[in-house]
């Protein structure tokens, strides 16, 4: 019995026996009328560690009655929970309601915990009208949408509860006829081309666009580009050249870009620059989402430019107004990217201690600097185990500006991990986007290394800045992904194409994924410029964040 | 705006003087058009609405096409000897954007967009289209027999991706050696030199290059001169830059006694586009540990080989040919419209035309005429029984009775008459062949 009623008794074991609490147990024992059966022989101990159960029934009771009557008092607000409260001691188990099990288990705690408003039993009350009231607005929102939500599947985002239907981007609908055809009237009247898709698919990634290298855009633009700003232009074909790669790299560019095109933005005639800007972007943003699909840290940056600009009050001038914008370009590079990696470089490199092996894969900025900064500003030893894969071969750019630095570097092929991972201390990998359900979206083969240093309990730390924080939840690498151009697979060794006629097999299909999901539960750390939090901590950063905003 | 189009149609034609004696060369008749309009052809296919052309006054005068383009005529007169870097110089004033810089005598298919795309990809100072030379097959006629021995090749230097350009040097120019400085070597490894290249003479160039031109008046030729310098300048360091910038307020006679470095023209606002490579993967070379746009790399020059056999100077008589025999096919491609025999000529004999010629308007062509694989101008008048074969036959001549031409040219209101035998001639215009002639 005593032990049955610890955590009951956790308060005041040392008032009855005058011993430590938190050994409840054992000290419960010499206090007489210790059994449940022996309370009413303790009257003077009301507040003792064993209530019975019949005294906790009055406790409530009493407890209740006087919340009635304070609330009485301040008015009739408290009149739709009664009817709750009266029907809910008669069916807290005839329905299972979800709020009901932990209320119900709750229940001896109940006296015990003074609630500072409502009681649970009125909380349960409001909370189920708050659900009801909601289903019933969804239900009306969706017979008004229609065929609009039809396609959607509501995504769940731990937002607000009534819920906007949000739609499918159309990027992973490739497959869906009538969305193509949405997508190539807005690209007309945008005027720009829409680029064909290359090569048979694999079946579970037939909804993402897959595209070759070989095949510009430009191929179906006129030379000198009218409609698209030349340095978009230019732009556009470095991203789809693969010359600027990497979350960063594509987010400072690009918003170098905007600068620009807003220094050559001149307002039309009776046009609002708020407004005509923000429809002038437009077109430019699809070229450059036609030509490589835009990144998370670019859709980030490109939502917070057109708020800026929407935002612009009417009464600067022109001029002014571009540099506002310029000035506001200028401080989100500086803030969310510049500074950002500065500190998560010196978050990160606290961690890094004397003679660690870290394992590193691909190339990442953020990571390459960390190391770098914690070579130089630290005089700690440490060497480096650089993981590298096929196409891409990211890892020897990283290699080689480790090793220009002076850091002592191992180069490995992944399928050689679980060799070094032994000998590994912990290993640092960069993201591309952190999603809200804490999965890390980063290159394939990220998740991996992931799961093969958690088989070896070797701690995995994620580098990512604030700004590539992203409100979409994946839980497979499939719904969301990019493909690359699947002739990077083919080989050339001694003159001969290996998988070089791949087109004309019919049954032989190539597959170049770029990014991957990592589970949050494999991944210990995440080092972000709001500090070293987990995984599971992402939708708060995104809620403050939001808040902040707004 | 982009790119602004030049096209050089002020050339005398050095080296086909028979031809070009009487017809200045843009206006020379390839498959009864204009050399020019196959520039301006490619031009207006790509998109542009507007171009240079920089050609002598009578020229213009003879002139007659039909473009959508809006073309902007510069006149340079005959007298002054005009290089195609002075031409530019010329006209810096209208240049306001990079520019894409052609010659007249041009005749391609190739997607301009490729050559153009390499430019802005990589952000080059010059980008410039190369064709594998093609072997010289046939004797041009007017020519005795034997090939000049090849000594105008040049040495093309590329890199592994075959789209950088690392090297050029022309035979002439070199004694016994090639000298390759130790810079290049070291950041490419690896270079191809090719020898079996020529160049198309389709350049875009940036705009910083124009003002350099301007200011440095000792350089006359794009080709021969500018392109080495900056194929050479690609990898030398640029010690004065910095010290450039500083001394500007200084003294700008400083500045005109250093030899006027190109580097000094480059703006500044690339600095901008710096931490985006800093960030990227991309490496463009794998020689050495040097980052990827090397401090000392400040123009860089990539070209684009077309393979493949569409694409062609007219520079001497035997490509002049060529291009015409050529020409046929290429006019397909290019989505011409028209018919191979035009409207309006009268033939009688349609039987005997062979599929690849061409015939412009208002000729006459009699009855048990054969032709084949020829052209033949607008308004001639070729009477019976006459065999003619891989002719070249231009406006407003007359062919009598019973000739047999083979392998010719012939030039405009030219008469031949009766029973002539003609092979492998050149025949100038206005020339009149006796009866019975060989």
């Amino acid at each position: 019995m005593a032990e049955r009623e610890a955590p009951g008794g956790e308060r005041e074991p040392c008032r009855a026996s005058g011993a430590a609490p938190g050994r409840g147990v054992s000290h419960v024992a010499p206090v007489p009328g210790a059994g449940p059966g022996a309370a009413p022989s303790v009257p003077v101990v009301v507040q003792g560690p064993e209530l019975s159960r019949e005294e906790k029934l009055q406790l409530r009771k009493e407890k209740k009655q006087q919340k009635k009557k304070k609330r009485n008092e301040k008015g009739t607000a408290a009149e739709p929970p009664e009817p709750g409260t009266a029907a809910d001691p008669a069916q807290p188990r005839v329905t299972p309601h979800p709020a009901s099990p932990p209320a119900s288990a709750n229940a001896p705690n109940d006296g015990e915990k003074p609630p500072g408003g409502k009681s649970k039993a009125e909380l349960r009350a409001e909370r189920r009208a708050k659900q009801e009231a909601e289903r019933a607005q969804k239900q009306a929102k969706k017979a008004e949408l229609g065929q609009g939500a039809a396609p959607a599947k509501p995504r769940l985002t731990p937002t607000e509860a009534p819920s906007v239907v949000k739609r499918l981007p159309e990027h992973v609908q490739v497959d869906d006829p009538a969305a193509q055809r949405k997508l190539a009237k807005k690209l007309e009247r945008q005027q720009v081309p829409l680029r064909q898709d290359y090569g048979t698919k694999v079946n579970l990634f037939s909804h993402l666009h897959q595209y070759s290298r070989k095949k510009p855009l430009t191929q179906q633009m006129s030379i000198p580009s009218t409609v698209i700003h030349p340095a978009v232009v230019r732009l556009g074909l470095q991203y789809s050249q693969g010359i600027i790669n990497g979350s960063n790299a594509r987010c400072i560019a690009l918003l170098e870009v905007f600068k620009q095109l807003i220094r050559d933005y001149s307002t039309p005639p009776n046009e609002e620059l708020s407004r005509d800007l923000v429809a002038k972007l437009k077109p430019h943003i699809s070229f450059l989402n036609q030509c490589r699909p835009l990144s998370v840290s670019m859709g980030n940056a490109i939502k917070f430019l057109k708020k800026e600009i929407s935002c612009l009050p009417d009464t600067l001038r022109e001029e002014e107004a571009k540099e506002k914008l310029q000035g506001t370009i200028d401080n989100y590079l500086r803030e969310k990217i510049v500074l950002a990696a500065e500190a998560i470089s010196k978050s990160a490199f606290e961690k890094i201690n004397d003679n660690d092996v870290i394992l590193v894969y691909g190339c990442s900025s953020l990571v390459n600097r960390t190391l770098c900064d914690a070579h130089t500003q630290t005089d700690r030893t440490f060497r480096v185990i650089v993981v590298d894969s096929r196409p891409r071969l990211e890892g020897r750019e990283t290699l080689r500006r480790l090793v220009r630095h002076g850091i002592h570097c191992t180069y490995v092929m992944i399928n050689a991990i679980s060799y070094v991972l032994p000998e590994v201390s912990k290993v640092l990998l960069g993201a591309h986007a952190l999603l809200a359900n804490g999965s890390v979206m980063s290159r394939v083969g990220t998740s991996q290394i992931a799961l093969v240093s958690k088989a070896y309990n070797v701690p995995v730390l994620v580098c990512c800045e604030t700004y590539k924080f992203c409100e979409r939840v994946q839980t497979d690498s499939f719904v969301s992904n990019e493909l690359d151009d699947p002739d990077d697979l083919i080989v050339q060794r001694k003159g001969q194409a290996q998988l070089g006629g791949w087109a004309e097999n019919k049954s032989l299909r190539l597959l170049n994924l770029v990014y991957d999901v990592t589970p949050p539960d494999l991944v210990d750390l995440v080092i972000t410029d709001l500090g070293m939090i987990p995984c599971t901590s992402v939708p708060v950063v995104l809620r403050v964040k939001n808040v902040d905003q707004q | 705006m982009e790119f602004q189009a030049v096209v050089m149609a002020a050339g005398g034609g050095s080296r086909m003087t028979d031809l070009t004696s009487s017809i200045p060369k843009p206006l020379l008749p390839v498959g009864n058009r204009p050399l020019l309009w196959y520039p301006l052809n490619l031009l207006e296919r790509a998109g542009f609405e507007e171009v240079i052309v920089i050609t002598r006054k009578e020229i213009q005068k003879m002139l007659s096409l039909d473009t959508k383009m809006k073309l902007d005529f510069v006149y340079i007169s005959d007298n002054v000897d005009m290089g195609t870097a002075d031409s530019l110089r010329h006209i810096h004033q209208k240049i306001k954007t990079d520019v894409l810089v052609l010659s007249c005598d041009l005749i391609t298919d190739v997607d301009l967009y490729k050559v153009v795309d390499l430019f802005r990809t990589h952000d080059a100072t010059l980008s410039m289209l190369m064709k594998k030379a093609p072997e010289p097959t046939e004797v041009a006629p007017g020519q005795k027999g034997k090939k000049k021995p090849v000594e105008q090749r040049d040495f093309i230097g590329v890199d592994d991706t075959g789209k950088r350009l690392l090297f050029m040097a022309n035979e002439a120019d070199l004694d016994e050696e090639l000298v390759i400085k130790r810079s290049i070597l070291q950041k490419h490894p690896r270079m191809h030199i090719r020898t079996g290249l020529m160049d198309a003479h389709l350049y875009c160039l940036k705009k910083y290059v124009v003002d350099f031109l301007v200011e440095n008046r000792t350089i006359t030729s794009l080709r021969s001169e500018l392109i080495p310098h900056l194929v050479r300048k690609q990898f030398s360091s640029p010690t004065s830059l910095l010290q450039g910038l500083d001394n500007k307020e200084e003294g700008r006679k400083k500045k005109e006694q250093a030899s006027l470095d190109i580097y000094s023209f480059i703006k500044e606002d690339n600095s901008l586009l710096k931490p985006a490579p800093d960030n990227s993967c991309w490496n463009d070379h794998r020689g050495d540990m040097n980052e990827t746009l090397h401090e000392g790399e400040k123009g860089r020059c990539v070209l684009k080989i077309k393979k493949g056999r569409r694409c062609r100077g007219v520079n001497t008589l035997a490509l002049y040919i060529e291009a015409n025999r050529q020409v046929p096919k290429l006019l397909l491609n290019l989505g011409q419209e028209e018919p191979l025999v035009h409207g309006t000529a009268q033939i009688t004999d349609r039987g005997m035309v062979g599929s690849d010629s061409i015939i412009g308007s208002s000729t006459q062509i009699g009855e048990k005429t054969s032709i084949k694989h020829s052209i033949i101008g607008s308004a001639c008048t070729i009477n019976n029984k006459i065999k003619i074969t891989n002719c070249i036959i231009m406006n407003s001549v007359t062919v009598e009775e019973g000739c047999c031409l083979q392998g010719s040219v012939i030039c405009n209101n030219a008469v031949i008459e009766k029973g002539a035998d003609i092979k492998d001639c050149l025949i100038g215009s206005d020339q009149r062949l006796e009866t019975k002639g060989k």
